[in-house]
């Protein structure tokens, strides 16, 4: 019975084609940060709360996630210009659109209905962009973020068995968010911004649970955060014992973003570079925050560093995070444009365990 | 420390963090010492381990929480959590937990094909989508591979179906091919290391980019005590392994030596074993390892090492010495000569029993109460010194005629008088209690079972015993005991009286037995206290202050029981029949059995049983004494080695059994048509249930229950007369035959207590399996035992619909079901199990019980039963409330008139 069914592979979304077309030809650009952006249109709690919860009895403003629902244009805006910049992807802004990133906004109960609203504004400026360029293929990624509570680390130095939350709590809610994506129309899976890796496996375990309920599989990129030169995750991972904590999940790409700037960056990058059978992603901040919370690299300083990596073999998939704009993404695709894409390698496949560290049985 | 020196990939996975395998560990978790757990744990991955294997199985430990709760508490240790973790567990809930903690990729341990291909690939496809590697274990449906062929042919058939059917990574499939332990003393195990090595190589030549790994320990049980002996053992079995292309083990790093640094001679006899050089090579190894221990005790002891001691060295030792060796060690073959020899020496027989044989025997008392021998290799010795003191009787009856002509007398330490009580036929632990006290020299006269309050004084007062033990089972043994402390006190006795047995306790012999005579009665809990009981109530200064302190303890005792007592009023009868469970009797599935009436089964093989796993192998190591689950006392740090000899010595005897025909197993089934009315349970002659047939009454428990759980008896399993519906009451006995008790007979009259104490623990094993085996059958005989999909396991352990509650147990207190139930069933005349006056059944190794289908049927203790209980209990079975007290006595609330 199961057997039977098991041996039969998944079907593949049509997207997956088209991507292993574009990240074939060269090296695809990725959009910039959502949360800089929507800060200039400098919004207020009303804003946030529009028609629907004027009369809501906890503060919104802050929840980006929320503005899908209740100023769509000013999020299709945003990803229009993204495209405009000539990024391939966009990511949809539904990075804390799970029941536990929600619970902060007591906002549960509208998860699937935020994570429609997120696909459609990417799609909705997706196709505008593809009709103003006839033949341009753009593609809108379900932007799975790390949860606020994580399943490696206790939150109380004095219990360090202690779990604010379960493996099962976080899988419903990974489960939800993911349904909810792809019932939307996303052409792919982002899971990004992993300080956790166990938080992390289990976004993956929902992922492919929704996969063979469906019998169709969507690519999915993965993107890690190191947190600092340690080479680090937060939870304590190398950068290899990352990568073998999450390769069963067969990746599209994997990644490193946030956190650090593109030039702290190159050491672990090109160490994926190294192992990775599957594309490599890299999406830095605009540089390390400065003293007022804001990023200094400039388009062309961030463009730079990108450009170096891509020179060195070492990407196929770049953008930006947190202080990147439009104009860094404008100057980004530009650098990248007539560099050859990373070659994929092989990799001889072995035993590759994992604690913090790698262990290559 | 390199076995890496011989393949620069080869693995080790630390084993001290494994329950099984670690009694530190063990200790630490059992305590929630969790600082000790950690400290373990780092000490592993600071001594090289690449991998920590994590085992947390244990039967008083719930795995789950206890493997989340350490894996989460290693996640804060960087200095542990780098490293690998490899989950280990035979509960597949407990490896789901772990999985659910590990951010790195870790490794399952293990899954098989032990439950069935589709949950094998059911749980395969989980532990990739966890993200982990998974230790496949060469085990399929039918059991564990032992050879090199059945390894194989398991491992690529697992192998074909993680690879083709589930898409499993073949780089991320370990095998364990099983490392079974050689050098038992038993020929089919002597190729086990062979067939391990060979497995391996045929593995990594033809299932691309499996690994191969194994515990390593298993290879070396019978050398448990003997470290350097072990890892030489351990050293050549991984050369070999690693050459033939073993990727990793689960080992004590700090046990692993290098290959070119053993000592040539013992490498080459471990080599002799580890390739299955030559047929003596056990023997030779167990003389050079015998050997070595000697001289590391001696080394100990004198702070030298001796020169290297040849292979027989214990032969060319003083006579005495090798008496003592043999009996310390259980060997046979040299007593009746050494003991020769020693009479040519000694100028009488006796100062022989007296000198060297009892100087043994000392050795094995100490090591016993040390806890460092344990009772089958104490029953052993005592085999040893049997034989020995047989072959000098003669010399001594001789002797003894001429002393009486001289007018001298001999005596013993001290004369042990047992028996089991009038009514009961159980003596395991009575035969093993005198096994030990023999052994210490005390003269023990057994009287044997079923023996009367009279026959046990007379013989006290003919042989002037000095200690009287009595013996029980079942409960009405109680009363009896309790009638011969009285008889005791009536007839002037001032010996000390002992009292143990499955039925007895602490409490019972406080309340009840010890007030009824004056000169000390001690509740003896097993064998292995006996002796420093007795020996303190045989010494003229330990027996003041030792019976003070018993009296003192059984004051304590009664006044808890009061205490208790009066804690926890039951509930009036009416109210407690109040609260019966309810059920939806129109809803209730009431399955209707095949056949009606009785069916007699006379060919069911004991070979049937122990294939079908229908053995339950627990408690027949608790009747030695050695305490754990199996099989995982079989790899007990403590005990493994003896328990795994003992479990040799069982399947051997068994083979035995089947061979000479010596058990003859036979069942009776019953059902009837029932109906429920009241507490009680109507039974029909057939399906017009005009009028009954019989009524058996049942007790309801009425100790107030928390939480508003209802208050059980067995009627309301069975559909009421009023709900219309027509329900069935199943009844069986089984046994395993007058058999054992012959065959048990033959080996006592031969001196053999070991194999007579064996035989009567396999019987009893086999009576349990048959009542599991036809428990079965008559779930099956209902129709839904059909549709279950049970492990041999699940069924030893009750994992299915349905009880079968036996009369004298808990659900189910009065024994006089029984006599009512051979009214009713030719149980006698069919398979010929007999009743004694205490309804006991003969042959001891017989079981018999009802049959409940109920859906929510389950098992409960009726607990204390007050007065208006047995009023009305008397009411309806017209019989006097006295006769019930006395059958009731053990669960009486309340002090009869």
């Amino acid at each position: 019975m199961f057997a039977k069914d098991a041996a039969i592979p998944l079907a593949e979304h049509p997207s997956f084609q088209a991507l292993r077309e574009l990240f074939a030809r060269r090296i695809v650009v990725l959009d910039g940060a959502m949360g800089s952006m929507v800060q200039t249109y400098g919004l207020s709690e009303a804003d946030f709360r529009g028609e629907r919860f004027r009369d809501f009895q906890h503060d919104l403003k802050g929840n980006n996630d929320l503005l899908c629902l209740t100023k769509p244009a000013v999020i299709e805006e945003i990803h229009a210009a993204y495209f405009a910049a000539g990024a391939d992807i966009v990511e949809t802004n539904s990075f804390s659109a799970t029941t536990i990133g929600m619970a902060d906004y007591h906002l549960e109960s509208i998860v699937t209905e935020l994570n429609h609203a997120a696909v459609d504004c990417a799609r909705r400026a997706a196709r505008a962009a593809e009709a103003a360029t006839p033949g341009r293929q753009c593609f809108v990624a379900g932007a799975i973020g790390p949860l606020n509570r994580t399943l490696s680390m206790s939150p109380d130095v004095n219990r360090p068995d202690y779990r604010a939350v379960s493996w099962a709590q976080v899988v419903a809610a990974y489960t939800q968010q993911v349904e909810a994506l792809i019932d939307a129309g996303a052409d792919l899976l982002l899971v990004e911004t992993i300080f956790d890796t166990l938080n992390a496996k289990a976004a993956l375990f929902a992922i492919d649970e929704v996969f063979e309920r469906r019998a169709l599989r969507l690519p999915v990129m993965v993107s890690v955060t190191i947190t600092d030169a340690s080479g680090r995750t937060l939870s304590g991972q190398t950068t290899e014992a990352f990568y073998n904590s999450i390769r069963h999940a067969q990746p599209f790409s994997v990644g490193i973003n946030c956190a650090l700037g593109g030039r702290a960056m190159r050491p672990y990058i090109e160490e994926l570079a190294r192992i990775a059978e599957c594309h490599v992603s890299c999406y830095p901040n605009a540089g390390l925050p400065n003293a007022f919370g804001g990023y200094d690299e400039s388009p062309a300083d961030m463009a730079a560093v990108l450009q170096e990596f891509a020179q060195a073999g070492l990407v196929n998939l770049v953008g930006g995070c947190c202080g990147s704009t439009p104009p860094h993404i404008r100057a980004i695709a530009a650098a990248v444009r007539d560099i050859p894409t990373r070659q994929p390698v092989a990799v001889t496949p072995a035993l590759r365990l994992s604690g913090l560290e790698p262990l290559l049985a | 420390m390199s076995a890496s020196s011989s393949a620069s990939n080869f693995l080790v996975v630390g084993e001290r963090t494994n329950i099984t395998g670690s009694p530190k560990f063990a200790k630490a978790l059992k305590a929630g010492d969790w600082d000790a757990c950690l400290a373990i744990a780092q000490q592993q991955v600071e001594s090289g381990a690449n991998i920590l294997d994590i085992n947390v199985d244990e039967a008083l430990i719930e795995g789950e929480s206890t493997m989340v709760k350490f894996l989460n508490l290693i996640a804060a240790e960087p200095d542990i959590t780098r490293v690998p973790v490899m989950i280990d567990s035979s509960k597949w809930t407990v490896l789901e937990a772990g999985l659910q903690c590990l951010q790195g990729k870790g490794i399952v341990n293990s899954i098989s094909l032990k439950d069935g291909e589709a949950e094998f690939l059911r749980r395969a496809k989980l532990i990739r989508r966890y993200g982990a590697a998974a230790v496949v274990m060469a085990f399929d449906e039918q059991g564990q591979a032992a050879t090199r062929d059945e390894k194989i042919r398991i491992c690529t058939r697992a192998y074909r179906l993680l690879v083709d059917t589930a898409g499993f990574p073949p780089e991320d499939i370990i095998f364990d091919p099983n490392i079974l332990t050689v050098a038992t003393g038993i020929e089919e195990h002597n190729n086990y290391a062979v067939d391990f090595i060979e497995a391996t190589r045929a593995i990594k030549a033809t299932l691309p980019r499996a690994k191969v790994s194994g515990g390593l320990s298993n290879v070396s049980f019978s050398f448990r005590g003997n470290n350097p002996v072990r890892e030489a053992i351990h050293t050549v079995f991984l050369y070999h392994a690693i050459r033939a292309g073993m990727d990793m083990a689960i080992v004590n790093a700090g046990m692993l030596g290098n290959y070119e640094e053993i000592d040539p001679i013992l490498r080459d006899l471990v080599e002799d074993v580890i390739l299955n050089r030559r047929p003596d090579a056990t023997e030779r190894l167990i003389v050079k390892a015998d050997a070595i221990k000697a001289e590391l005790d001696a080394a100990k002891a004198g702070g030298t090492v001796a020169a290297i001691t040849p292979i027989d060295a214990w032969r060319n030792d003083t006579v005495e010495a090798r008496l003592s060796h043999s009996l310390v060690k259980g060997i046979d073959t040299y007593v009746e000569q050494d003991t020769e020899e020693c009479r040519q020496k000694y100028p009488r027989p006796l100062d022989i029993i007296e000198g060297p044989l009892m100087d043994g025997m000392r050795v094995v008392g100490d090591l016993f109460g040390a806890g460092k021998m344990f009772l089958p290799q104490v029953v052993k010795s005592a085999r040893v010194m049997k034989r020995a003191v047989a072959y000098l009787t003669p010399f001594m009856e001789a002797e003894k005629a001429r002393a009486a002509a001289a007018g001298e007398a001999t005596r013993a330490q001290g004369k042990f008088l047992i028996a089991t009580v009038k009514g009961d036929v159980h003596d395991i632990g009575k035969n093993i209690v005198g096994v030990v006290l023999a052994c210490n020299n005390y003269e023990v006269v057994d009287l044997g079972v079923m023996v009367s309050c009279d026959k046990i004084l007379a013989k006290a007062r003919e042989i002037g015993a000095d200690v009287i033990g009595l013996s029980g089972l079942i409960t009405p043994s109680l009363d009896e005991m309790v009638h011969v402390a009285r008889e005791m006190k009536r007839e002037g006795f001032t010996v000390p009286l002992l009292v143990g047995g499955a039925t007895t306790s602490p409490a019972h012999t406080a309340v009840k037995i010890a007030q009824e005579y004056a000169h000390g009665v001690v509740h003896v809990l097993d064998a292995s206290r006996v002796v420093n009981v007795v020996s303190a109530l045989l010494s003229p200064e330990q027996k003041p202050a030792f019976l003070a302190e018993n009296t003192a303890k059984q004051e304590r005792q009664r006044e808890e029981f009061n205490a208790r007592r009066n804690k926890r009023p039951l509930l009036p009868l009416a109210e407690a029949r109040a609260r019966a469970p309810q059920f939806d009797w129109a809803a209730i599935d009431i399955p209707k059995p095949a056949f009606l009436g009785t069916r007699v089964f006379r060919d069911t093989s004991v070979r049937e049983l122990l294939d079908r796993e229908f053995i339950d192998w627990g408690p027949f190591f608790s009747a030695w004494e050695l305490h754990g689950r199996f099989p995982e006392i079989l790899k007990d740090e403590v005990v493994g080695a003896e328990a795994t000899k003992l479990h040799a010595d069982a399947l051997a005897m068994f083979e035995r059994i089947i061979a000479e025909n010596r058990f003859q197993p036979r069942a009776v089934l019953t059902f009837w048509p029932a109906n429920s009315v009241g507490d009680s349970v109507e039974i029909y002659a057939d399906e017009t249930r005009s009028a009954p047939l019989h009524t058996f009454h049942f007790l309801r428990q009425q100790l107030a229950h928390d939480g508003g759980k209802p208050n059980l008896c067995l009627s309301d399993y069975i559909a009421p007369k009023s709900s219309g519906r027509a329900d069935y009451l199943g009844q069986f006995a089984v046994t395993a035959g007058p058999g054992v008790e012959v065959f048990a007979h033959e080996f006592k009259t031969a001196g053999d207590d070991y194999n007579a104490i064996l035989v009567q623990a396999l019987g009893d094993r086999i009576a349990e399996a048959l009542a599991e085996f036809f428990h079965k059958k008559a779930r099956d005989f209902c129709g839904y035992g059909l549709a279950e999909t049970l492990t041999p396991y699940d069924i030893i352990h009750e994992k299915y619909r349905g009880i079968r509650p036996a009369p004298g147990y808990p659900a189910c207190p009065d024994h006089r079901h029984k006599p009512e139930t051979w009214r009713l069933v030719p149980v006698e005349k069919e398979i010929g199990i007999t009743l004694t006056e205490s309804c006991a059944m003969y042959p001891a190794s017989s079981v018999s019980g009802f049959y409940y289908n109920h859906p929510d049927s389950k098992y409960f203790a009726v607990g204390k039963l007050g007065r208006d209980q047995l009023a009305d209990y008397a009411a309806r079975t017209g019989i006097a409330i006295a006769e019930h007290e006395k059958w009731l006595g053990p669960w009486l609330d309340y002090e009869p008139a």
